[in-house]
Protein backbone atom coordinates (compact mmCIF):
# COMPACT_ATOMS: atom_id res chain seq x y z
CA UNK A 1 0.00 0.00 0.00
CA UNK A 2 3.00 2.68 1.29
CA UNK A 3 4.44 1.30 -1.93
CA UNK A 4 1.64 2.72 -4.43
CA UNK A 5 1.11 5.47 -2.70
CA UNK A 6 5.10 6.18 -3.13
CA UNK A 7 5.06 5.97 -6.72
CA UNK A 8 1.28 7.90 -7.32
CA UNK A 9 3.16 10.68 -4.89
CA UNK A 10 6.11 10.50 -7.67
CA UNK A 11 3.68 10.43 -10.52
CA UNK A 12 1.82 13.80 -9.31
CA UNK A 13 5.39 15.59 -8.93
CA UNK A 14 6.47 14.59 -12.61
CA UNK A 15 2.85 15.86 -13.76
CA UNK A 16 3.33 18.66 -11.48
CA UNK A 17 6.73 19.73 -12.82
CA UNK A 18 5.63 19.75 -16.30
CA UNK A 19 2.52 21.68 -15.20
CA UNK A 20 5.13 24.15 -13.51
CA UNK A 21 7.10 24.91 -16.92
CA UNK A 22 3.89 24.68 -18.87
CA UNK A 23 2.37 27.74 -17.15
CA UNK A 24 6.05 29.51 -16.76
CA UNK A 25 5.48 30.74 -20.59
CA UNK A 26 3.36 33.69 -19.74
CA UNK A 27 4.69 36.33 -16.92
CA UNK A 28 0.38 36.15 -16.15
CA UNK A 29 0.54 32.26 -15.07
CA UNK A 30 4.33 31.80 -14.18
CA UNK A 31 3.66 32.27 -10.31
CA UNK A 32 1.22 29.47 -10.51
CA UNK A 33 3.82 27.60 -12.26
CA UNK A 34 6.23 28.08 -9.04
CA UNK A 35 3.79 26.84 -7.23
CA UNK A 36 2.82 23.72 -8.33
CA UNK A 37 6.34 23.06 -9.10
CA UNK A 38 6.95 23.63 -5.29
CA UNK A 39 3.72 21.26 -4.21
CA UNK A 40 4.89 18.46 -6.58
CA UNK A 41 8.54 18.74 -4.61
CA UNK A 42 7.17 18.69 -1.21
CA UNK A 43 4.84 15.50 -2.25
CA UNK A 44 8.02 14.26 -3.71
CA UNK A 45 10.42 14.29 -0.61
CA UNK A 46 7.53 13.30 2.04
CA UNK A 47 7.08 10.31 -0.24
CA UNK A 48 10.60 9.50 -0.27
CA UNK A 49 10.48 10.20 3.46
CA UNK A 50 8.32 7.16 4.35
CA UNK A 51 11.10 4.87 2.33
CA UNK A 52 11.17 1.35 3.78
CA UNK A 53 15.15 1.53 4.14
CA UNK A 54 15.50 5.06 6.00
CA UNK A 55 16.53 3.84 9.53
CA UNK A 56 17.61 7.89 10.97
CA UNK A 57 16.22 11.38 10.52
CA UNK A 58 18.58 12.98 12.38
CA UNK A 59 20.88 13.77 9.20
CA UNK A 60 18.48 14.19 6.76
CA UNK A 61 17.03 16.90 9.24
CA UNK A 62 20.06 18.49 10.27
CA UNK A 63 20.97 18.30 6.14
CA UNK A 64 17.53 19.88 5.50
CA UNK A 65 18.29 22.93 7.93
CA UNK A 66 21.70 23.63 6.36
CA UNK A 67 20.55 23.03 2.48
CA UNK A 68 17.94 26.06 3.47
CA UNK A 69 20.77 28.16 5.64
CA UNK A 70 22.56 28.79 1.97
CA UNK A 71 19.79 28.45 -0.19
CA UNK A 72 17.46 31.11 1.37
CA UNK A 73 20.05 33.84 1.95
CA UNK A 74 21.55 33.06 -1.95
CA UNK A 75 17.85 33.20 -3.26
CA UNK A 76 16.14 36.26 -1.12
CA UNK A 77 19.59 38.96 -0.41
CA UNK A 78 20.92 37.96 -4.30
CA UNK A 79 20.96 41.22 -6.03
CA UNK A 80 19.77 40.75 -9.65
CA UNK A 81 22.88 41.67 -11.46
CA UNK A 82 24.55 38.66 -9.70
CA UNK A 83 21.33 35.91 -10.74
CA UNK A 84 24.09 34.48 -13.45
CA UNK A 85 26.66 33.96 -10.56
CA UNK A 86 23.79 32.20 -8.70
CA UNK A 87 22.83 30.08 -11.15
CA UNK A 88 26.34 28.83 -11.66
CA UNK A 89 26.73 28.09 -8.28
CA UNK A 90 23.36 26.21 -7.94
CA UNK A 91 24.14 24.28 -10.90
CA UNK A 92 27.45 23.34 -8.95
CA UNK A 93 25.51 22.08 -6.11
CA UNK A 94 23.03 19.79 -8.31
CA UNK A 95 25.79 18.37 -9.80
CA UNK A 96 27.90 17.99 -6.81
CA UNK A 97 24.15 15.89 -5.36
CA UNK A 98 24.32 13.88 -8.41
CA UNK A 99 27.77 12.95 -7.96
CA UNK A 100 28.02 12.39 -4.10
CA UNK A 101 25.15 9.85 -4.27
CA UNK A 102 26.45 8.14 -7.49
CA UNK A 103 29.55 7.70 -5.65
CA UNK A 104 27.72 6.54 -2.17
CA UNK A 105 25.65 3.71 -4.34
CA UNK A 106 29.10 2.61 -6.06
CA UNK A 107 30.69 1.97 -2.81
CA UNK A 108 27.71 0.43 -1.31
CA UNK A 109 27.17 -2.06 -4.31
CA UNK A 110 30.74 -2.57 -5.06
CA UNK A 111 30.69 -5.58 -7.23
CA UNK A 112 26.98 -6.30 -7.40
CA UNK A 113 26.45 -3.49 -9.76
CA UNK A 114 24.75 -4.83 -13.29
CA UNK A 115 26.93 -3.32 -16.50
CA UNK A 116 23.77 -1.44 -17.35
CA UNK A 117 23.49 0.13 -13.69
CA UNK A 118 27.25 1.22 -13.79
CA UNK A 119 27.24 2.33 -17.15
CA UNK A 120 24.47 4.89 -16.13
CA UNK A 121 26.27 5.69 -13.20
CA UNK A 122 30.01 6.53 -14.68
CA UNK A 123 27.36 8.96 -16.66
CA UNK A 124 25.94 10.30 -13.10
CA UNK A 125 29.30 10.49 -11.80
CA UNK A 126 31.34 12.00 -14.88
CA UNK A 127 29.09 14.39 -15.93
CA UNK A 128 28.43 15.22 -12.28
CA UNK A 129 32.18 15.99 -11.23
CA UNK A 130 32.62 17.86 -14.43
CA UNK A 131 29.70 20.03 -13.80
CA UNK A 132 30.57 20.43 -10.54
CA UNK A 133 34.22 21.86 -10.97
CA UNK A 134 32.96 23.55 -14.29
CA UNK A 135 29.90 25.62 -12.94
CA UNK A 136 32.49 26.66 -9.52
CA UNK A 137 34.83 28.17 -12.31
CA UNK A 138 32.47 29.70 -14.06
CA UNK A 139 31.10 31.54 -11.30
CA UNK A 140 34.57 32.15 -10.33
CA UNK A 141 35.10 34.13 -13.86
CA UNK A 142 31.06 35.77 -13.24
CA UNK A 143 32.44 37.17 -9.78
CA UNK A 144 35.57 37.82 -11.06
CA UNK A 145 38.22 36.01 -8.64
CA UNK A 146 39.16 34.43 -12.24
CA UNK A 147 39.99 36.51 -14.83
CA UNK A 148 36.96 37.16 -17.31
CA UNK A 149 38.97 36.53 -20.79
CA UNK A 150 39.93 33.15 -22.10
CA UNK A 151 43.31 31.33 -21.34
CA UNK A 152 44.39 28.79 -23.78
CA UNK A 153 47.68 27.12 -24.77
CA UNK A 154 48.82 25.48 -27.32
CA UNK A 155 47.30 21.57 -27.97
CA UNK A 156 44.61 22.50 -25.41
CA UNK A 157 41.93 21.16 -26.60
CA UNK A 158 43.72 17.63 -27.58
CA UNK A 159 44.82 17.18 -23.93
CA UNK A 160 41.26 18.43 -22.72
CA UNK A 161 40.00 15.65 -24.72
CA UNK A 162 42.53 13.11 -24.12
CA UNK A 163 41.40 13.53 -19.91
CA UNK A 164 37.64 13.56 -20.92
CA UNK A 165 38.35 10.10 -23.18
CA UNK A 166 40.55 8.51 -20.64
CA UNK A 167 38.07 8.78 -17.95
CA UNK A 168 34.95 7.33 -20.35
CA UNK A 169 37.61 5.06 -21.03
CA UNK A 170 38.59 4.04 -17.54
CA UNK A 171 34.59 4.04 -17.01
CA UNK A 172 34.12 1.38 -19.92
CA UNK A 173 37.07 -1.26 -18.54
CA UNK A 174 35.64 -0.76 -15.04
CA UNK A 175 31.99 -1.95 -16.53
CA UNK A 176 33.73 -5.08 -18.03
CA UNK A 177 35.95 -5.71 -15.12
CA UNK A 178 34.27 -4.93 -11.65
CA UNK A 179 37.01 -5.87 -9.20
CA UNK A 180 39.10 -2.79 -10.60
CA UNK A 181 37.60 -0.77 -7.72
CA UNK A 182 40.51 1.17 -7.64
CA UNK A 183 39.80 2.70 -11.06
CA UNK A 184 36.69 4.30 -9.58
CA UNK A 185 38.73 7.44 -7.82
CA UNK A 186 40.63 8.20 -10.78
CA UNK A 187 37.28 8.97 -12.49
CA UNK A 188 36.46 10.92 -10.30
CA UNK A 189 39.64 13.33 -10.56
CA UNK A 190 39.89 13.36 -14.11
CA UNK A 191 36.32 14.96 -14.22
CA UNK A 192 37.03 16.89 -11.74
CA UNK A 193 39.96 18.14 -14.03
CA UNK A 194 38.06 17.71 -17.09
CA UNK A 195 35.08 20.07 -15.73
CA UNK A 196 38.20 23.40 -14.67
CA UNK A 197 39.66 22.36 -18.36
CA UNK A 198 36.78 22.74 -19.90
CA UNK A 199 35.91 26.07 -18.45
CA UNK A 200 39.45 27.87 -18.63
CA UNK A 201 39.34 29.07 -22.38
CA UNK A 202 35.71 29.90 -22.26
CA UNK A 203 35.73 34.21 -21.97
CA UNK A 204 32.73 36.10 -20.59
CA UNK A 205 30.34 37.12 -23.46
CA UNK A 206 30.36 33.43 -24.08
CA UNK A 207 28.78 32.26 -20.41
CA UNK A 208 25.21 32.17 -21.77
CA UNK A 209 25.51 29.50 -24.09
CA UNK A 210 27.95 27.55 -21.39
CA UNK A 211 25.55 28.38 -18.18
CA UNK A 212 22.80 26.93 -20.21
CA UNK A 213 24.87 23.45 -21.29
CA UNK A 214 25.99 23.31 -17.77
CA UNK A 215 22.14 23.48 -16.74
CA UNK A 216 21.91 20.51 -19.07
CA UNK A 217 25.02 18.51 -17.77
CA UNK A 218 23.43 18.67 -14.60
CA UNK A 219 20.03 17.74 -15.46
CA UNK A 220 21.48 14.89 -17.53
CA UNK A 221 23.72 13.83 -14.43
CA UNK A 222 20.50 13.77 -12.28
CA UNK A 223 18.95 12.06 -15.01
CA UNK A 224 21.54 9.37 -14.68
CA UNK A 225 20.94 9.19 -11.11
CA UNK A 226 17.55 8.37 -12.03
CA UNK A 227 18.31 5.00 -14.00
CA UNK A 228 20.86 4.34 -10.90
CA UNK A 229 18.18 4.25 -8.47
CA UNK A 230 15.37 3.17 -10.91
CA UNK A 231 13.32 6.19 -9.82
CA UNK A 232 11.13 7.66 -12.72
CA UNK A 233 10.46 10.77 -10.97
CA UNK A 234 13.99 11.16 -11.52
CA UNK A 235 14.62 10.65 -14.93
CA UNK A 236 11.22 12.69 -15.92
CA UNK A 237 13.36 16.16 -13.83
CA UNK A 238 16.46 15.29 -15.06
CA UNK A 239 15.18 14.98 -18.45
CA UNK A 240 12.92 18.43 -18.46
CA UNK A 241 16.05 20.30 -16.83
CA UNK A 242 18.51 18.28 -19.78
CA UNK A 243 16.28 19.82 -22.18
CA UNK A 244 16.13 22.96 -21.08
CA UNK A 245 19.54 23.89 -20.98
CA UNK A 246 20.10 22.56 -24.05
CA UNK A 247 17.75 23.65 -25.90
CA UNK A 248 18.40 27.69 -24.18
CA UNK A 249 22.11 26.64 -25.25
CA UNK A 250 20.88 26.00 -28.96
CA UNK A 251 19.55 29.38 -28.60
CA UNK A 252 22.38 31.20 -27.83
CA UNK A 253 24.71 29.51 -30.28
CA UNK A 254 22.15 30.66 -32.84
CA UNK A 255 22.21 34.46 -31.55
CA UNK A 256 26.16 34.35 -32.13
CA UNK A 257 25.90 32.58 -35.20
CA UNK A 258 28.37 30.30 -34.01
CA UNK A 259 28.51 26.52 -33.34
CA UNK A 260 29.12 24.36 -30.40
CA UNK A 261 32.22 23.54 -31.05
CA UNK A 262 33.29 27.17 -31.24
CA UNK A 263 31.86 28.19 -28.27
CA UNK A 264 33.74 25.12 -26.20
CA UNK A 265 36.96 24.86 -28.21
CA UNK A 266 36.95 28.07 -29.97
CA UNK A 267 38.74 30.19 -27.33
CA UNK A 268 36.89 33.15 -28.62
CA UNK A 269 37.80 36.34 -27.56
CA UNK A 270 41.00 36.31 -26.63
CA UNK A 271 43.26 39.65 -26.69
CA UNK A 272 43.97 39.81 -30.69
CA UNK A 273 46.93 40.98 -31.71
CA UNK A 274 45.19 44.11 -34.16
CA UNK A 275 47.60 44.31 -37.34
CA UNK A 276 48.42 47.70 -38.35
CA UNK A 277 45.20 49.52 -39.53
CA UNK A 278 45.46 52.17 -36.15
CA UNK A 279 43.83 54.45 -38.85
CA UNK A 280 42.57 57.31 -36.95
CA UNK A 281 39.12 58.03 -37.23
CA UNK A 282 36.81 60.68 -35.82
CA UNK A 283 33.84 60.24 -33.78
CA UNK A 284 31.36 62.94 -32.83
CA UNK A 285 30.92 63.07 -28.98
CA UNK A 286 27.88 65.25 -27.25
CA UNK A 287 26.97 66.30 -24.04
CA UNK A 288 24.08 65.12 -21.78
CA UNK A 289 22.39 68.81 -22.52
CA UNK A 290 22.45 67.60 -26.55
CA UNK A 291 21.36 64.57 -26.16
CA UNK A 292 18.96 65.32 -23.39
CA UNK A 293 17.15 67.80 -26.11
CA UNK A 294 17.35 65.13 -29.10
CA UNK A 295 15.83 62.85 -27.19
CA UNK A 296 13.06 65.13 -25.94
CA UNK A 297 11.98 65.72 -29.27
CA UNK A 298 12.12 62.31 -30.87
CA UNK A 299 8.52 60.61 -30.96
CA UNK A 300 10.06 57.00 -29.98
CA UNK A 301 13.16 55.90 -28.62
CA UNK A 302 14.98 52.41 -28.43
CA UNK A 303 16.94 51.50 -25.64
CA UNK A 304 19.37 48.98 -26.32
CA UNK A 305 20.64 47.85 -23.16
CA UNK A 306 24.19 45.29 -22.82
CA UNK A 307 26.46 43.84 -20.32
CA UNK A 308 27.33 47.20 -19.65
CA UNK A 309 24.52 48.35 -17.92
CA UNK A 310 24.70 45.33 -15.69
CA UNK A 311 28.15 45.99 -14.56
CA UNK A 312 27.26 50.02 -13.70
CA UNK A 313 24.31 48.94 -11.78
CA UNK A 314 22.32 51.66 -14.22
CA UNK A 315 18.95 49.91 -14.35
CA UNK A 316 16.93 52.10 -12.14
CA UNK A 317 18.47 55.47 -13.86
CA UNK A 318 17.46 53.60 -17.03
CA UNK A 319 13.94 53.48 -15.38
CA UNK A 320 14.07 57.09 -14.70
CA UNK A 321 15.05 58.18 -18.22
CA UNK A 322 12.24 56.11 -19.22
CA UNK A 323 10.06 57.37 -16.94
CA UNK A 324 10.59 61.13 -17.71
CA UNK A 325 10.51 60.67 -21.17
CA UNK A 326 7.59 58.23 -21.60
CA UNK A 327 5.85 61.73 -19.49
CA UNK A 328 6.55 63.51 -22.36
CA UNK A 329 4.90 60.90 -24.68
CA UNK A 330 7.57 59.84 -26.18
CA UNK A 331 7.07 55.83 -27.17
CA UNK A 332 10.48 54.39 -25.09
CA UNK A 333 11.10 50.31 -25.84
CA UNK A 334 13.95 48.01 -24.80
CA UNK A 335 15.54 46.41 -28.05
CA UNK A 336 16.55 43.21 -26.25
CA UNK A 337 19.56 40.81 -28.06
CA UNK A 338 19.23 36.97 -26.47
CA UNK A 339 23.02 37.36 -25.65
CA UNK A 340 22.75 40.71 -24.02
CA UNK A 341 24.54 40.19 -20.58
CA UNK A 342 25.86 37.04 -18.95
CA UNK A 343 23.09 34.71 -19.10
CA UNK A 344 20.09 33.71 -21.34
CA UNK A 345 17.43 36.69 -19.84
CA UNK A 346 19.37 38.42 -18.24
CA UNK A 347 18.34 41.89 -19.14
CA UNK A 348 15.17 41.25 -18.75
CA UNK A 349 15.36 40.38 -15.37
CA UNK A 350 17.34 43.05 -14.32
CA UNK A 351 14.73 45.83 -16.18
CA UNK A 352 11.41 44.02 -14.99
CA UNK A 353 13.67 44.49 -11.43
CA UNK A 354 13.31 48.49 -11.78
CA UNK A 355 9.99 48.26 -12.46
CA UNK A 356 10.07 48.68 -16.54
CA UNK A 357 6.77 47.28 -17.93
CA UNK A 358 7.61 43.88 -19.40
CA UNK A 359 5.75 45.01 -22.72
CA UNK A 360 8.37 47.59 -23.05
CA UNK A 361 10.75 44.73 -23.63
CA UNK A 362 11.19 43.61 -27.06
CA UNK A 363 12.98 40.65 -28.41
CA UNK A 364 14.97 41.26 -31.00
CA UNK A 365 13.19 39.98 -33.97
CA UNK A 366 9.78 41.90 -33.33
CA UNK A 367 11.85 45.04 -33.10
CA UNK A 368 14.44 45.00 -35.65
CA UNK A 369 11.52 45.50 -38.70
CA UNK A 370 11.55 48.67 -36.69
CA UNK A 371 14.22 50.67 -36.24
CA UNK A 372 13.93 52.81 -39.12
CA UNK A 373 10.74 54.91 -37.87
CA UNK A 374 12.94 54.77 -34.21
CA UNK A 375 14.34 58.53 -34.22
CA UNK A 376 16.67 57.14 -31.35
CA UNK A 377 18.60 54.57 -30.89
CA UNK A 378 20.18 54.65 -27.73
CA UNK A 379 22.60 51.94 -26.42
CA UNK A 380 23.63 51.22 -23.07
CA UNK A 381 27.07 49.07 -22.17
CA UNK A 382 26.00 47.38 -25.69
CA UNK A 383 29.05 46.97 -28.17
CA UNK A 384 29.05 43.86 -30.50
CA UNK A 385 25.58 42.85 -31.02
CA UNK A 386 25.22 46.52 -33.06
CA UNK A 387 28.53 46.23 -35.03
CA UNK A 388 27.01 46.48 -38.65
CA UNK A 389 30.56 44.59 -39.85
CA UNK A 390 28.57 41.30 -38.50
CA UNK A 391 26.68 41.66 -41.80
CA UNK A 392 29.08 42.04 -44.62
CA UNK A 393 32.21 41.38 -42.66
CA UNK A 394 33.60 37.88 -43.83
CA UNK A 395 36.92 38.70 -41.82
CA UNK A 396 35.05 39.98 -39.23
CA UNK A 397 35.06 36.87 -35.88
CA UNK A 398 31.20 37.73 -35.18
CA UNK A 399 30.44 37.87 -39.02
CA UNK A 400 27.12 36.52 -39.77
CA UNK A 401 26.04 36.74 -35.97
CA UNK A 402 22.60 38.47 -35.82
CA UNK A 403 22.46 42.29 -34.51
CA UNK A 404 19.85 44.65 -33.27
CA UNK A 405 19.73 47.45 -36.54
CA UNK A 406 20.75 50.20 -34.53
CA UNK A 407 22.15 51.87 -37.63
CA UNK A 408 18.79 52.20 -39.61
CA UNK A 409 17.56 54.56 -36.69
CA UNK A 410 17.86 58.47 -37.34
CA UNK A 411 19.66 59.41 -34.43
CA UNK A 412 21.76 56.75 -33.10
CA UNK A 413 23.53 57.24 -29.27
CA UNK A 414 26.19 55.35 -27.64
CA UNK A 415 26.89 55.61 -23.50
CA UNK A 416 30.05 54.33 -23.49
CA UNK A 417 33.21 54.69 -21.23
CA UNK A 418 35.66 55.27 -23.90
CA UNK A 419 36.58 53.67 -27.20
CA UNK A 420 37.91 50.73 -26.37
CA UNK A 421 36.52 47.54 -28.32
CA UNK A 422 33.98 45.48 -26.92
CA UNK A 423 34.31 41.64 -26.48
CA UNK A 424 34.81 39.77 -30.09
CA UNK A 425 37.47 42.43 -29.93
CA UNK A 426 36.59 43.89 -32.48
CA UNK A 427 35.88 47.88 -33.47
CA UNK A 428 32.59 48.87 -33.68
CA UNK A 429 31.39 50.68 -37.25
CA UNK A 430 28.60 51.77 -36.08
CA UNK A 431 30.57 54.65 -33.94
CA UNK A 432 31.85 56.35 -37.02
CA UNK A 433 28.60 56.52 -38.62
CA UNK A 434 27.15 60.53 -39.64
CA UNK A 435 24.16 59.78 -37.54
CA UNK A 436 26.06 58.77 -34.22
CA UNK A 437 26.44 60.47 -31.02
CA UNK A 438 29.21 58.93 -28.50
CA UNK A 439 28.02 60.12 -24.92
CA UNK A 440 31.46 59.16 -23.41
CA UNK A 441 30.93 58.16 -19.08
CA UNK A 442 30.03 55.70 -16.79
CA UNK A 443 26.44 54.37 -17.86
CA UNK A 444 24.53 55.07 -14.74
CA UNK A 445 26.37 58.32 -14.38
CA UNK A 446 25.68 59.89 -17.70
CA UNK A 447 21.89 58.42 -17.45
CA UNK A 448 21.31 59.76 -14.78
CA UNK A 449 22.60 63.27 -16.44
CA UNK A 450 20.55 62.56 -19.19
CA UNK A 451 17.43 62.40 -16.27
CA UNK A 452 18.77 65.73 -15.00
CA UNK A 453 19.16 67.84 -17.95
CA UNK A 454 15.47 66.51 -18.81
CA UNK A 455 14.25 67.89 -15.49
CA UNK A 456 15.55 70.91 -15.92
CA UNK A 457 13.99 71.53 -19.00
CA UNK A 458 10.45 70.89 -18.28
CA UNK A 459 10.53 73.46 -15.83
CA UNK B 1 17.07 -5.50 -15.52
CA UNK B 2 16.96 -4.95 -18.82
CA UNK B 3 13.17 -4.12 -18.05
CA UNK B 4 14.72 -1.60 -16.28
CA UNK B 5 16.57 -0.04 -18.52
CA UNK B 6 13.73 -0.19 -21.34
CA UNK B 7 11.60 1.47 -19.00
CA UNK B 8 14.45 3.95 -17.84
CA UNK B 9 14.82 4.72 -21.66
CA UNK B 10 11.20 5.04 -22.35
CA UNK B 11 10.20 7.77 -19.62
CA UNK B 12 13.55 9.64 -20.62
CA UNK B 13 13.04 10.12 -24.10
CA UNK B 14 9.33 10.76 -23.45
CA UNK B 15 10.02 13.14 -20.94
CA UNK B 16 12.63 15.10 -22.94
CA UNK B 17 10.17 15.59 -25.91
CA UNK B 18 7.49 17.17 -23.45
CA UNK B 19 10.67 19.08 -22.19
CA UNK B 20 11.01 20.07 -25.71
CA UNK B 21 7.51 21.43 -26.87
CA UNK B 22 6.73 22.96 -23.67
CA UNK B 23 9.64 24.86 -23.03
CA UNK B 24 9.51 26.38 -26.73
CA UNK B 25 6.60 28.27 -25.81
CA UNK B 26 8.22 30.13 -23.41
CA UNK B 27 9.10 33.50 -24.48
CA UNK B 28 12.79 34.94 -24.10
CA UNK B 29 11.52 37.59 -21.11
CA UNK B 30 11.17 34.70 -18.99
CA UNK B 31 14.71 32.96 -19.71
CA UNK B 32 16.44 33.22 -16.53
CA UNK B 33 13.19 32.34 -14.34
CA UNK B 34 13.24 29.15 -16.45
CA UNK B 35 16.96 28.55 -15.57
CA UNK B 36 16.03 29.50 -11.74
CA UNK B 37 12.92 27.02 -11.88
CA UNK B 38 14.66 23.83 -13.57
CA UNK B 39 17.15 24.19 -11.73
CA UNK B 40 14.61 23.93 -8.76
CA UNK B 41 13.20 21.02 -10.56
CA UNK B 42 16.18 18.65 -10.92
CA UNK B 43 17.42 19.20 -7.40
CA UNK B 44 14.73 16.27 -7.02
CA UNK B 45 18.36 14.53 -6.87
CA UNK B 46 16.96 15.18 -3.33
CA UNK B 47 15.17 11.96 -3.31
CA UNK B 48 17.67 9.69 -4.29
CA UNK B 49 19.95 11.59 -1.39
CA UNK B 50 17.46 11.38 1.07
CA UNK B 51 17.61 7.98 1.17
CA UNK B 52 20.97 7.57 1.22
CA UNK B 53 21.77 9.90 4.22
CA UNK B 54 19.20 8.38 5.54
CA UNK B 55 19.50 3.93 5.29
CA UNK B 56 23.26 4.16 7.40
CA UNK B 57 24.56 1.76 5.55
CA UNK B 58 27.86 2.57 5.96
CA UNK B 59 29.83 6.15 7.66
CA UNK B 60 30.58 7.13 3.55
CA UNK B 61 27.41 7.14 2.50
CA UNK B 62 25.99 8.78 5.39
CA UNK B 63 28.32 11.57 5.17
CA UNK B 64 28.09 11.73 1.21
CA UNK B 65 24.28 11.36 1.66
CA UNK B 66 24.23 14.42 4.11
CA UNK B 67 26.08 16.75 1.86
CA UNK B 68 23.87 16.07 -1.15
CA UNK B 69 20.88 16.59 0.90
CA UNK B 70 22.53 19.46 2.12
CA UNK B 71 23.38 20.70 -1.57
CA UNK B 72 19.92 19.97 -3.04
CA UNK B 73 17.72 21.42 -0.33
CA UNK B 74 19.53 24.58 -0.56
CA UNK B 75 18.86 24.59 -4.41
CA UNK B 76 15.57 23.08 -4.21
CA UNK B 77 14.86 26.39 -1.59
CA UNK B 78 16.79 28.89 -3.28
CA UNK B 79 15.40 27.80 -6.83
CA UNK B 80 11.83 28.70 -5.94
CA UNK B 81 12.35 31.04 -3.93
CA UNK B 82 14.34 33.08 -6.19
CA UNK B 83 12.50 31.99 -9.07
CA UNK B 84 9.05 33.40 -7.51
CA UNK B 85 11.35 36.66 -6.96
CA UNK B 86 12.08 37.11 -9.77
CA UNK B 87 8.40 36.42 -12.05
CA UNK B 88 7.30 38.88 -9.38
CA UNK B 89 9.21 41.62 -10.42
CA UNK B 90 7.76 41.30 -14.21
CA UNK B 91 5.09 43.78 -14.40
CA UNK B 92 2.83 45.51 -17.19
CA UNK B 93 1.84 48.88 -17.72
CA UNK B 94 -0.83 49.62 -15.89
CA UNK B 95 -3.95 50.41 -17.88
CA UNK B 96 -2.17 48.26 -20.45
CA UNK B 97 -4.43 46.14 -22.68
CA UNK B 98 -3.98 42.46 -22.44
Amino acid sequence: MKLYFVQFAYLAAAASFIMALRWLSHPTTARRGVRIGEFGMALAVVATLLHKDIISYEWIFIAFFLGSAIGIPLAVWMPMTHVPQRTALSHAFGALAASLVGTAEYYLHTGELSAFTMGALGIEVILGYLTFTGSLMAFGKLQELLPGRPIVFKGQNFFNLSVLALAVGLTIYLIFNPGQTELFPIIVVLSLIFGVLLIIPIGGADMPTVIALLNSYAGLSAAAMGFVLDNKLLIVAGALDGASGFMLSVIMCKAMNRSFTNVLFGGFGQVQAVAGEVEQRTVRSASPAEAASLLETASSVFIVPGYGMAVAQAQHKVRELYDALTKRGVDVRFAIHPVAGRMPGHMNVLLAEADIPYDRLSEMDDINPEFPQADVALIIGANDVTNPAARYDKNSPIHGMPILDTDKARTVMVIKRGMASGFAGVENELFYMDKTMMLFGDAKAFTADLVKELAANHD
Amino acid sequence: MSSNLADGLFVFVLAGFVGFEVIRRISPLLHTPLMSLTNAISAISLVGSIVIAGSEKSQLSTILGTIAVTASMANVVGGFVITDRMIKMFKRREGAKR
